[in-house]
């Protein structure tokens, strides 16, 4: 059986659990907490090691598709969790400006960690305060090379959309390495 | 029993704040990253301050502070490089080179810019030893510390913004290609020019502050305003160590067919899920 492994990071707050939750065939091995800090009580729980789940895709194959904790005092977490990834996500909350900086510098530490293909998710595209998509490129500093898609993590096909588009990104890099 | 502890429960400013208050005298020690310094108080102010292996000489302070010329600088080390700082002091006063204020005033800023860089550790260990005082023969000044403490916070309010949006010195710069953009153009002090000049996606940011004499604070704060204005981007550094990924595995391994087959079946079983 061989397993591969796709990494979903983001901010606090940001739909990765959720994200994770929308495609994973069992329920999202999740390690959440109370939150203890006022400064961070927009939910009542966050995830403090890491989030679990799965797609099975055939007697052979398993994809694993790992979420980290979005606080940073848990970012000793990232690197052992970015080993050997295929790629990874980075979702950002599209009505939270307050947290793209944070967004910027999870990005920047992922790409130090591992040059692998990523994708930048903007979640809650379906909420009325949602930045427009090209604002948020620059606001993230995101070169016209990177994806940044619409996204909402609680709905599977938006889900399946950045998954597949983190995957095409994958050949795409294969096809250039190779010429 | 000494004072000794993490910086990562307990900050610089909250130790300069319990000195103060409690009017200490002693030695604070402070492991950094990558760097020592010892920092000597004297009822609750600042007396001296070593960081790293830095110069501490008087002579070499005064040159500097643009107090004394390259050559009196030379000459000094030559002909009274055994004196101790006290000495030579008094050799500078009477003989006319400099007042006693001027040497004071250029130990004292010399003195807070060293702890202000400590501001930023907030990784590593420290310990307050009570007994220990200044080495013997040097000249030991006065500071009150309310000021150094806020300059320091704002100075670590800056660092941790900065530290977020850099996180790491190891990455290289690149220009952005932007058509119409001439840095002829911009207006950069003489510092930025200077990292500007350093600009290659061969140079890491951490060899470019050393190339450029900047601290980590300092280079980061040039690398944010470029960044902002959208001259540079941040870029992995050419000829770094390899970080082998997947896909460069494959392509090694020899059994791309094999792995694109693998990525094909996972795109097949998200399109259908």
């Amino acid at each position: 059986m061989q397993t591969v492994k796709m990494v979903v990071t983001g901010p606090f707050n940001a739909g990765k659990t959720e994200f994770i939750r929308s495609v994973s065939e069992i329920d999202v091995v999740s390690t959440e907490r109370k939150i203890s800090s006022d400064a961070e009580r927009v939910k009542a729980t966050t995830t403090v090691a890491m989030d679990f789940g799965r797609i099975t895709v055939d007697k052979d194959l398993v994809l694993y598709l790992f979420g980290t904790p979005g606080q940073k005092r848990f970012d000793f977490m990232w690197e052992i969790l970015s080993e050997g990834m295929l790629g990874f996500v980075v979702m950002v909350d599209s009505t939270r400006p307050e947290t793209f900086r944070e967004a910027r510098s999870i990005l920047e530490t992922f790409r130090a960690y591992a040059p692998t293909p990523y994708v930048v998710a903007a979640n809650k595209q379906d909420l009325n305060d949602a930045w427009e998509i090209a604002d948020m490129r620059i606001a993230l500093r995101l070169s016209p090379k990177v994806k940044l898609l619409p996204c909402m993590a609680q709905d599977k096909e938006s889900v399946k959309t950045v998954l597949l588009e983190l995957l095409y990104s994958i050949l795409a890099e294969m096809d250039a390495l190779e010429s | 029993m000494a004072l000794k502890g993490n910086l990562r429960d307990f900050t610089i400013t909250q130790l300069l704040n319990l000195i103060n208050l409690a009017q200490k005298s002693g030695t604070l020690m402070v492991e950094g990253p990558g760097e020592a310094a010892q920092i000597y108080f004297r009822e609750g102010k600042l007396a001296y301050a070593q960081v790293g292996q830095e110069d501490n000489s008087l002579a070499s302070i005064l040159y500097r502070a643009n107090k004394i010329t390259t050559a009196q600088h030379r000459a000094i080390k030559a002909r009274a490089g055994h004196m101790s700082d006290k000495e030579l002091g008094l050799l500078l006063i009477n003989a006319n080179y400099l007042s006693q204020q001027e040497i004071l005033n250029s130990l004292q800023s010399h003195f807070v810019n060293a702890l202000n860089r400590i501001f930023t550790w907030v990784e590593g260990f420290f310990r307050f030893e009570s007994e220990a005082s200044p080495p013997n023969g040097k000249i030991t000044v006065r500071v009150g510390l309310e000021n150094i403490i806020i300059e320091g916070s704002r100075r670590l309010r800056e660092w941790e913004q900065l530290q977020d949006e850099i996180p790491s010195l190891d990455m290289a710069l690149k220009y952005v290609d932007r058509p119409g953009l001439n840095l002829r153009n911009v207006n950069l002090s003489v510092e930025e020019w200077r990292v500007a000049s350093y600009i290659n996606p061969k140079n890491t940011m951490r060899q470019i502050a050393r190339a450029t004499k900047l601290n980590d604070l300092e280079i980061r704060r040039i690398v944010y305003g470029m960044l902002q204005a959208g001259l540079v981007e941040i870029v992995r550094p050419e000829g770094a160590p390899p970080i082998r990924t997947f896909t460069e595995r494959v392509v090694e391994s020899g059994n791309k067919e094999e792995h694109i087959s693998l990525i094909n079946r996972l795109i097949r079983r998200i399109r259908s899920l």
